[in-house]
């Protein structure tokens, strides 16, 4: 057999709901072995692509790999291998968190339990809490250690540090990476949080009304953006492989977040290093339509 | 190995910076300052993903970055350590000097009439232009 080199592989993807696409054209590729998260605005196709992933909807467009193979509802030699977690985060309420482990145990043939107990005497929740007992913070450690016991090669992970405080997100978050240092699982996440992404993801998609506008290796996508400064627009040629992403107009001058391909120096501009967050940012803002009236295929072929 | 981490990393998410090159800058910074030594063993990137919250790749491949720079060692079975503190081209005493030049030149700006603000941006500016050289 090949080995897989890719978690998830897109093409063309799209999904309706009736008559509004809730994903369109959606073409990527997500390494294996990475943290990757999905940014973008409420709607803009996040969940959508999770859940087509996790075999819970069918494609209505284009095609989709998970692990090399075709997540369609109703298969069930993925669900050994991938772990999916809902934003809402399901657990029986009723249940004390020992009930919830067993039910996890029976239900998966690959369940191991001293993950499941090391993870949770780590986070200091006790097995014999019962569910609705517990803080909306454990509740989403509770749900993300079912998830993480299975052992899974991939995670997709919903949201799964939203609603949270700063201190539960944090543990929450290294209990993600520890068992990605232990199991080298790979996990695909859906965020808000920005920082996180900037904190714990290898690589990022940026959707934005329905699209991905941007899908990189986090570091790449780093190295590759620049702030250029203008005073005054007078001797404003810029070199080729420089691309406009997102144009900023102050009273005597502009700044512009640009893609570089090479790298560059010139003198006539100041020219900085913008963080991640800047960089996603430009992207969604540019990514909406009813901003500037193009999108961002438009900007990158030159068109303006 | 003693309780405490070797070194306790921290990330900042508004330098600019990849994570992964803030782990090896603060190590080489240690490793300069004296606060690392020749044979103190780097936290595991198991304990380094449990002390802050960052991907285990990005801690590999920090490690993997010092190693090449030949200022630690992966040592199979048993962990990553400093090797020799003379790889960094400072030793102590041009340390001390080098930092006693940056502090005569810094109240001279001062005597111009710089604020701070602008001492801190001729010096980002100085810096990335190097940079931009370097790269």
């Amino acid at each position: 057999m090949i080995e897989e080199t890719s978690v998830l592989e897109a093409v063309d993807l799209g999904k309706r709901y009736r008559r509004t696409w809730g994903l369109q054209d959606c073409t990527l590729t997500i390494p294996k072995g990475r943290v990757a998260a999905l940014v973008g605005p409420n709607g803009s196709g996040k969940s959508t692509l999770l859940r087509m992933a996790a075999g819970l909807l069918e494609p209505s467009a284009g095609t989709l790999r998970v692990l090399g193979q075709s997540p369609s509802p109703g298969t069930d030699h993925l669900r050994e291998r991938v772990g999916y977690l809902d934003q809402d985060r399901p657990l029986y309420k009723g249940f004390r968190v020992a009930e919830m482990l067993r039910f996890g145990e029976l239900n998966n043939p690959t369940w191991n339990m001293d993950v499941a107990k090391d993870h949770l005497a780590r986070l200091n929740i006790p097995l014999r809490s019962r569910v609705s007992n517990l803080s909306g913070g454990q509740q989403a450690q509770v749900a993300l250690t079912l998830c993480l016991s299975k052992q899974p090669e991939l995670l997709l992970l919903d949201e799964p540090a939203s609603a949270l405080d700063p201190v539960a997100r944090e543990d929450l978050l290294r209990l993600l990476m520890r068992q990605v240092a232990d199991s080298e699982s790979s996990v695909v996440l859906s965020t808000h949080a920005l920082s996180d992404v900037a904190a714990i993801c290898d690589y990022v998609v940026v959707l934005a009304h329905t699209r991905v506008v941007l899908s990189d290796d986090t570091e790449y996508i780093v190295e590759t953006h620049r702030i250029i400064s203008i005073v005054d627009d007078r001797d404003l040629a810029l070199p080729p492989g420089i691309t406009v992403i997102h144009e900023q107009h102050n009273a005597r001058g502009r700044s512009l977040l640009v893609r570089v391909e090479l790298p560059f120096n010139d003198d006539r501009w100041r020219v900085d290093r913008p963080t991640l967050e800047e960089i996603v940012l430009a992207y969604l803002r540019e990514g909406s339509p009813n901003r500037y009236g193009h999108n961002i295929d438009d900007i990158e072929n030159g068109v303006r | 190995m003693s309780q405490h981490p070797s070194i306790t990393f921290r990330l900042d998410p508004q330098s600019g910076l990849a994570p992964y090159r803030q782990i090896v800058d603060q190590v080489r910074q240690a490793v300069s300052s004296g606060l690392l030594e020749d044979g103190d063993q780097l936290p595991s990137v198991r304990d380094v993903v449990t002390q802050i919250t960052i991907n285990p790749n990005t801690v590999h491949r920090a490690y993997r970055e010092l190693e090449h720079q030949g200022i630690v060692e992966g040592r199979a079975g048993l962990g990553t350590f400093v090797t020799a503190r003379s790889h960094i081209s400072t030793s102590a005493a041009e340390h001390a000097s080098l930092e006693q030049a940056l502090r005569d030149w810094v109240i001279n700006a001062r005597r111009t009439g710089l604020d701070e603000e602008t001492i801190s941006d001729l010096m980002r500016t100085a810096l990335r232009q190097e940079g931009n050289v370097r790269s």
